[in-house]
């Protein structure tokens, strides 16, 4: 087995009274593409965010290659540039042009040099199909292309792991193909990733793992092949069941 | 004529010190406020309800007549400047509050995913769409400032309003001098607002690429 990248051990996160978390563990091994599914309000996304401290959590604790993940931590921003993240909305910086969203933060926070990144996004940009949108700006663009954008401008931070929050929910469904076509190549590349989604086809053939969530808890923690085909429990079986039109 | 000009100059140059000071008054209570700093956040809360809710005469008066008795020598120069400033700090912050709070919040959030620190967040993502979102009311408010000039002639200093009132005093020409007063603060008032109504133009076609 590959070596161990991230682990997360009794990750507790609760709002006041309201448990969302409860007691989750998880190891990602380097390489690995995890997908988590659910249904709305399980959790999975308050995992993501837990993961990049973007939410206090109240117990356990995460740990990138043993450094441990904490909000106010001292490297929090380092660690968070290893780990990059792309959102459901699009979160892209309006008043900056779509070369400079993705310059910013490699050249300002991470201080390499312009020209090198500049060929490096390029390069991605060519890649996704958009590098004559340089020079556009955010506002000009659909949301799929924006999505990639948003996908070329975490890549261009170099991180070891790639936190996806139902980047297509928002899409309409001809763009959520070309997304979903850059994060399977990613995929493909070796990268390591955990991925919320709602499609399930998608999830079937891009996932190493399949992660349950449901009420806060891991219930199951499979291959796809037996996810989609044999869930073990019951929850696991309605829920799939949801995604099956067939008349009554 | 020549006590016009001399009026008007000191109605400008009390004014931009006076509007540069709110916008310093103004920066600071907005990021105490955003950042949410314990104590001082109460204290700028005051300072807002304060300032705005008392007419800027009864401020200066306060002011001018005020820190004398406790000791603290004045002029009315200085009076007014920060008069100004006490009411157009109050006014400024909470122009730049609402812009920043009108950025959003995945905004901050994707920039803190990105591993900039709170100072770099702030220069490179949120301030420079709050700016943006401000400049109506900003400008809004330096007009008013300007205008609001007009009541320092209450702690006789040599403004636009105090020289009319003056003049129509020595001479008894009313109409004249008040047809004077009008057209100076316009001669002052609307290359402002005209540069401003483009500057608010420019702003937002930067800012999000039409």
């Amino acid at each position: 087995m590959a070596e161990e990248l991230l682990t997360i051990e009794h990750l507790t996160k609760q709002y006041g009274e309201n448990v969302i978390l409860d007691d989750v563990s998880l190891t990602v091994h380097k390489g690995e593409v995890i997908v988590v599914v659910g249904s709305s309000g399980c959790g999975k996304s308050t995992l993501l965010r837990c993961i990049n401290a973007l939410e206090s959590i109240q117990g356990g604790e995460i740990c990138l290659r043993g450094e441990k993940i904490e909000q106010e931590g001292k490297n929090i921003t380092v660690l968070r540039q290893k780990i990059g993240m792309v959102f459901q909305c699009y979160e892209l910086f309006p008043h900056l042009t779509v070369l400079n969203n993705i310059l910013l933060a490699p050249v300002k926070v991470q201080k390499r040099r312009e020209e090198e990144v500049k060929a490096e996004a390029f390069e991605l940009l060519k890649r996704v199909g958009l590098e004559d949108k340089a020079n556009s700006y955010p506002r000009q663009l659909s949301g799929g292309q924006k999505q990639r954008i948003a996908i070329v401008r975490a890549l261009c931070m170099h991180p070891e792991i790639l936190l996806f929050d139902e980047v297509t929910a928002a899409l309409d469904p001809e763009m959520v193909r070309e997304v979903l076509d850059v994060i399977l190549e990613l995929a493909e590349q070796g990268r390591t990733m955990i991925i919320v989604t709602h499609e399930m086809q998608f999830a079937k053939a891009v996932a190493d793992r399949i992660i349950f969530i449901d009420d806060g808890k891991i219930i199951e923690n499979s291959k796809p092949e037996q996810f989609f085909s044999h869930p073990e429990t019951e929850r696991a079986k309605q829920f799939l069941n949801m995604f099956e039109y067939k008349r009554k | 004529m020549p006590l016009y000009q001399k009026a008007a100059i000191l109605t400008i140059r009390l004014g931009i010190l006076g509007i540069v000071f709110s916008i310093l008054i103004g920066l600071i209570c907005s990021f105490a406020l955003y950042y949410q700093i314990p104590i001082v956040k109460r204290i700028v809360a005051i300072y807002i309800e304060i300032s705005r809710n008392t007419p800027l005469l009864v401020q200066l008066f306060f002011i001018y007549y005020g820190l004398p008795k406790i000791g603290i020598p004045t002029n009315a120069e200085i009076c007014g400047i920060a008069g100004l400033s006490f009411l157009g700090g109050s006014y400024m912050s909470e122009a730049f509050r609402s812009g920043l709070e009108a950025v959003d919040k995945v905004q901050l959030e994707s920039a803190q995913s990105l591993g900039m620190n709170r100072f770099q967040t702030m220069r490179y993502v949120i301030l420079p769409q709050a700016v943006s979102i401000s400049i109506p009311a900003f400008m809004a408010n330096v007009i008013f400032l300007l205008k609001e000039t007009s009541v320092f002639s209450a702690v006789s200093l040599m403004d636009l309003m105090f020289t009319t009132k003056d003049l129509i005093g020595l001479y008894y020409k009313t109409t004249e001098s008040l047809f004077l007063l009008v057209v100076f603060y316009l001669i002052i008032l609307l290359p402002i607002s005209i540069f401003g109504s483009l500057l608010e133009r420019r702003v937002r076609y930067a800012g999000f690429g039409d």
